[in-house]
């Protein structure tokens, strides 16, 4: 599958490609049947950690191994099969542990690993065999070279990493760990075989249950370190973490389209003072403001897309513009389909509740969108003085 | 997903710059803009650039070239666009007329009157405006009262239009006219061409609040127009109106001369918060970050837009959101880059203000632009209504005759 060939007069070729879109609608028709936002209750309401059998579905249309090379048992594909993939699991808000494994520790190993780890990890991520996750934060403060108190020496790590997203799941983990030195270089990245011992995993209450969270203790637990070298760690988890604000951005903007969806059905079926509350111009002005944020987020996840797929030179403007349009987008569209609800859109019986929860935690995931923030205006200021 | 051009399309541009190089002078930056001139001398060499561009087939790009036009596709027309963009050269004179007034008589004039009229407005030998809006009707254009009576095979004319952009200079303009207040607003009127320089027509330049006077009140007074000037039937007003108001061309050009983030990076450097550099405070950087991504989700919006028309997709409902978000980021940039200056902020001098003033003129100015051509809120409705499909407004008056709806003074 080559991707975005050019017909012959196109100016612009800003556009997914008819296979990456036919994709597109493979996912969202499985989803659509598989994945419908009962399954996301049943996960909230339960114990299980993600709903396995949408799990095995996703793998059995060999989705986890998309961008994955074939070498490590993949099918090769770019980040632009993954942010159509993203956008969907973003549209049902499906509970399932594909950033993580996927945009998250694929993504840095595949970047990253030295051969041998490659081998060792990707083919079985890639298979959906095993469930991946990524462990940074350390409480309730911003990770920061000056603050990562998790500890890799002589092998092993020790720590405590809260919360984990997928973190009881996994079975393998990369970890922000301290290596010592100074500045950026205390920093690097373990890879943490999560079922060689050494480690605890204790639930985490969180906003939203449909994603597990746990907090992971470790104690002298074998790891590695990712690449080989030590020190780099900062500067690989900024790439990594730029990737994955592109592919958050997809499920951001899935979810915004959702939720607006949603939104705007009631509004349209809803009658107060005997009339449709969608022909109330403070609806319809809502409605109208969630279209254009969800419209401005997506147009910068093209671009991010775009760059990410090139790996270009623009990739963390693009990430960073695409992290913080997307959250914007979700977060407003969440929080005012809740509002054009009314007093049902608050009750435990209503799907709002699953992008409301969903919403605020893909915005705090990966980075506060006031840290991307800095993050952009750092690079644009840079860019400026030269 | 590339921006680069085809071997056809990179063709095309560079035979564009190499005529551009020739014929104008290239803009150092953006902001770049020949000094104001007076209004005479901008008309005569906005006359004299399209002339040159006709003569190339450079005006009116995509129309046939039996109507002087160039005979040329919508992705040349953008390419010159953006090429022409980069150059000192006079435009904006001609956007309405040929943009919507001149659409209009070819799809609804007379074989006479397009043979008349289409060639020399390519040229830029005649100007044309658009007579719609009335202090009774500005959204609600529909509710206009400009009255057009049959007298034999004329018609009399007798109201006032306004916000008429350029009336004061153009030649000729597509006037919509009530022609029958006793059915209801929309199926009452008709539209006419006119001639500007009659004087049974009154132009008055509404001063704005800027400053400028760009656009005017005109009054009829017992105008006389011969039947064959109706463009489409009596009573069809609206259906040519809004062939008109379709017309709008794509904007390609961007807001060019309006402060960016880069200006607002450079004047937070320079000014200070409680003695310490602006750009420092994270008020300031995250408002920065803000505007950057609304700007980037404007440009590849468009981006998303041309790409349909270059493959000859219609474009999906995405451009609707450029204008709402355009207008209000323009004011608070510009408030805020006001801001930055603190007391300096109120100075109005292009020499003594950062970025040649463009803070104090886009804040100006913008309180216009979030009206004109569509307020926040009509945009609002329309990407309501007609994109997410939610109900119309309720008009009160839409099935009563013209003469009985209720009506302010």
């Amino acid at each position: 599958m080559r991707l975005f060939e050019r017909d012959k007069g196109d100016i612009m070729n800003f556009d997914f490609s008819d296979d990456q879109k036919m994709l597109k609608e493979q996912v969202r028709k499985f989803l659509a049947d598989k994945c419908p936002m009962s399954v996301t209750r049943r996960v909230l309401d339960g114990d299980e950690p993600y709903a396995k059998e949408v799990w095995k579905g996703l793998v059995e249309m060999g989705l986890t191994g998309t961008a994955i090379p074939e070498e490590f048992g993949g099918l090769g594909l770019g980040a632009l099969e993954l942010c159509v993939i993203a956008e969907e699991l973003g549209r049902a808000a499906a509970p399932v542990p594909f950033s993580s494994s996927i945009y998250l520790a694929a993504e840095a190993i595949k970047l990253f690993g030295t051969q041998k780890q490659k081998q060792a990890w990707l083919p079985k991520l890639a298979s959906g065999e095993i469930v991946g996750a990524l462990a940074v934060s350390e409480g309730t403060h911003t990770a920061h070279p000056r603050n990562i108190e998790t500890k890799f020496a002589g092998g092993k790590v020790s720590g405590v990493k809260q919360p984990v997203t997928d973190g009881g799941a996994a079975d393998v983990a990369i970890v922000a760990v301290n290596t010592g030195g100074s500045g950026e270089q205390t920093i690097s990245l373990a890879i943490v075989d999560l079922k060689a011992g050494g480690i605890s995993a204790e639930p985490v209450r969180t906003i939203d249950p449909s994603r597990e969270h746990v907090t992971l203790a470790f104690k002298d637990a074998p790891a590695e370190i990712l690449g080989g070298k030590q020190g780099e760690g900062w500067s690989q988890l900024s790439r990594v973490l730029d990737g994955a604000a592109v592919l958050f951005a997809f499920e951001q903007v899935g979810g915004a389209e959702a939720a607006l969806e949603m939104a705007r059905d009631y509004a349209l079926e809803r009658y107060a003072f005997g009339r449709q509350i969608g022909s109330y111009q403070a609806i319809k002005h809502k409605l109208a403001d969630m279209y254009v944020k969800k419209e401005l987020a997506k147009s910068n996840a093209y671009f991010g897309a775009m760059m990410l797929n090139d790996e270009g030179a623009e990739l963390t403007e693009a990430a960073s513009a695409s992290r913080i349009a997307g959250s914007d987008a979700y977060v407003f569209a969440a929080q005012e389909n809740i509002q054009t609800h009314g007093g049902i859109g608050y009750t435990w019986e209503s799907d709002c509740q699953f992008h409301y929860r969903r919403a605020k935690l893909l915005a705090l995931t990966i980075g506060a969108p006031i840290q991307w923030k800095e993050k952009l205006v750092s690079r644009l200021e840079a860019k400026n003085a030269a | 997903m590339d921006f680069n051009d085809t071997t056809e399309e990179a063709a095309y541009r560079a035979q564009v710059r190499a005529w551009l190089d020739k014929n104008a002078i290239r803009k150092e930056n953006a902001r770049d803009i020949a000094p104001p001139k007076d209004l005479d001398e901008l008309i005569a060499q906005s006359k004299a650039w399209q002339a040159k561009k006709a003569d190339a087939g450079y005006a009116c790009i995509t129309w046939p070239k039996e109507w002087g036009g160039g005979g040329g596709t919508t992705i040349n027309n953008v390419i010159y666009g953006q090429e022409e963009s980069k150059y000192a050269v006079p435009g904006g004179i001609f956007a309405i007329g040929l943009g919507m007034c001149i659409p209009t008589v070819m799809a609804w004039g007379s074989d006479e009157a397009k043979q008349r009229f289409v060639g020399p407005a390519v040229r830029g030998d005649e100007i044309w405006c658009q007579l719609f809006s009335e202090p009774a009707g500005g959204s609600d254009v529909a509710g206009l009262r400009t009255r057009a009576e049959k007298d034999g095979d004329e018609w009399v004319i007798n109201g006032q239009k306004v916000w008429t952009s350029g009336a004061h200079f153009c030649d000729y303009g597509i006037l919509l006219t009530r022609t029958d207040p006793n059915v209801p607003k929309h199926k009452g009127l008709t539209m006419f061409w006119i001639d500007m320089k009659d004087p049974a027509v009154e132009v008055r330049p509404i001063k704005q609040m800027s400053g400028g006077a760009e656009f005017n009140e005109v009054f009829f007074t017992n105008l006389r127009v011969k039947d064959s000037q109706r463009l489409g039937n009596p009573g069809d007003g609206w259906k040519v109106a809004l062939t008109t108001l379709m017309n709008e061309r794509l904007a390609v050009g961007g807001s060019q001369g309006n402060a960016d983030t880069d200006d607002l990076i450079e004047l937070a450097r320079e000014t200070d918060i409680a003695g310490e550099p602006a750009i420092r405070h994270g008020g300031v950087r995250e408002r920065i970050a803000d505007w950057y991504v609304q700007a980037q989700g404007l440009k590849f919006t468009r981006f998303r837009t041309l790409t349909a028309l270059s493959r000859g997709e219609t474009p999906g409902p995405e451009s609707s959101i450029s204008k709402i978000v355009a207008a209000k980021k323009m004011q608070d940039l510009g408030s805020f880059g006001m801001d930055l200056q603190d007391m300096g902020g109120v100075i109005r001098d292009r020499k003594l203000s950062p970025a040649e003033g463009a803070y104090t003129e886009q804040w100006i100015g913008a309180a216009g632009y979030r009206i004109a051509g569509g307020t926040d809120e009509i945009l609002r409705n329309i990407v309501a209504e007609r994109v997410l499909g939610l109900p119309g407004e309720i008009r009160v008056d839409k099935d009563l005759p013209f003469n009985q709806a209720p009506k302010g003074k």
